[in-house]
């Protein structure tokens, strides 16, 4: 993408900057206010993520095309360093709360592994995951952007029709609890290092200040996310519920789905969008990334790129299949790789096995859907 | 053209979405649950990507 930055005309820095912090902290006051704190801190919370996954540059897509074409681990084994922190707090956490906290918790099967491939795949032609996507659209990404309605409406109906999926067959939910569980995720954490290391460019068997201090910020919020919610920190159960509400404000009956015809389902469609902790999360992330873009000199005065058409028709079709595999997936990036490595449930792990390889095949793609020049 | 215009058209939408939805479906503050989850006594409920409705 053209990366040309054209001079910034905009008003004193200071007073800018200034007008964006007090917004940010009306917003959440006013949701406090409206909804209730709880909520108020999960909008924190996620202003939290979206200030530190692009004010730090810290992502999930880019460090795997790094490692995949590159052989720079730096990137992943800042993601490996913030699950191991999250994964010894909470993994004995979730034992010790008498059902106050979830782990992100699923069963490993064969629409959940090709979810999860598919999922990969997508996330390297649009250069972003779930969290991605969100900070993408909100820092001024014109393919992030796109993606996003897209996005929605994929989760939307992979939710729709998970059941029919999970029929194909599936193991029961496998978890690592307790401080043994929370060891057997370490010593697997620091193998998957290993492994990368061993990979690697031996000039780049280094994990960059920056990637070590975003780690431990995200850790951090990410074990606000759950003590505070009672859940791990998600994305795609939010957009999916943005598109239910949508489809149900023009008519969409969803009582033909098994997923969201059930009561708790629709008890989140019915309910506020400021009461549901991963679309809280999710605005959060996606107004953050604007703060910082917006504090950053030059950041939203880049030119949009000029990309062909098949560009922007494979950024709607990857959109929406981002959408659709995660939810087949049980979770993106953040919600089946993150949260799910770090409290303990296998299915983490065979996502990240499945969404690297088709990572791979994704980042093939790429250059022949025209979002990038061929090398 | 610039990516100020995309980003602030996002947060447009963005918040276009959450000002229609408190318009449909407006939150109550005298049902909000106990401010942290952990030590609430309360079970862990809402949506999440891993969980299947029963």
């Amino acid at each position: 993408m053209s990366t040309t930055v054209v001079e910034d005309k905009v008003g004193h820095p200071f007073l800018q900057r200034s007008a964006l912090v007090a917004a940010a902290l009306i917003l959440v006051l006013a949701v406090a206010i409206l909804a209730g704190v709880r909520y108020g801190l999960m909008l924190m919370i996620g202003l939290g993520f979206g200030l530190a996954l692009e004010g730090l540059r810290f992502g999930f897509a880019g460090p795997w095309r790094a490692m995949i074409l590159r052989r720079e681990p730096s990137g992943i084994l800042a993601q490996l360093l913030a699950i191991g922190i999250v994964s010894v707090v909470a993994i004995p956490l979730i034992e010790m709360s008498g059902g106050e906290l979830i782990g992100a918790q699923a069963p490993v099967g064969w629409a959940m592994i090709g979810g999860a491939f598919v999922f990969g795949m997508a996330m390297q032609v649009v250069m972003g995951c779930g969290s991605g996507t969100l900070v993408n659209a909100g820092s001024g990404n014109p393919v992030g952007l796109l993606a996003l309605p897209f996005f929605a409406i994929g989760s939307f109906a992979g939710a729709f029709h998970l059941f029919a999926w999970t029929e194909l067959g599936a193991l029961p939910v496998i978890r690592f609890t307790g401080w043994s569980g929370a060891v057997i995720t370490l010593v697997a954490l620091a193998g998957v290092a290993v492994c990368f290391l061993r990979q690697a460019a031996p000039e780049n068997r280094t994990i960059s200040r920056r990637y070590v201090i975003a780690a431990v910020i995200i850790a951090v919020l990410a074990l606000l996310n759950l003590v505070v919610a009672g859940q791990p920190w998600g994305v795609v159960y939010g957009l999916g519920v943005w598109a239910a509400k949508g489809a149900t404000a023009v008519g969409v009956d969803l009582s033909g789905s098994a997923f969201w015809a059930a009561p708790e389902s629709l008890e989140r469609v019915q309910s506020s969008l400021l009461t549901d902790y991963t679309s809280l999360t999710n605005i959060g992330i996606m107004t953050g990334a604007f703060l910082v873009a917006s504090w950053r000199a030059g950041g939203l005065s880049q030119k949009l790129p000029r990309l062909p058409l098949r560009a922007w028709l494979a950024t709607i079709v990857a959109g929406f299949l981002l959408g659709y595999s995660s939810r087949l997936a049980f979770g993106c990036n953040v919600g089946a790789y993150f949260s799910g490595i770090s409290t303990g449930s296998l299915h983490g792990w065979v996502w990240f096995v499945a969404a690297f390889a088709g990572s791979i095949q994704g980042v093939r793609l790429r250059p022949l859907l025209g979002l990038e020049a061929r090398s | 053209m610039t990516r100020r215009v995309t980003a602030v058209t996002g947060l447009a939408l963005l918040f276009a979405l959450i000002v229609a939805d408190f318009i449909g479906s407006p939150p109550n503050p005298y049902q909000q649950p106990a401010i942290v989850a952990l030590g609430s006594g309360a079970a862990s409920s809402g949506g999440f990507c891993g969980a299947l409705p029963e």
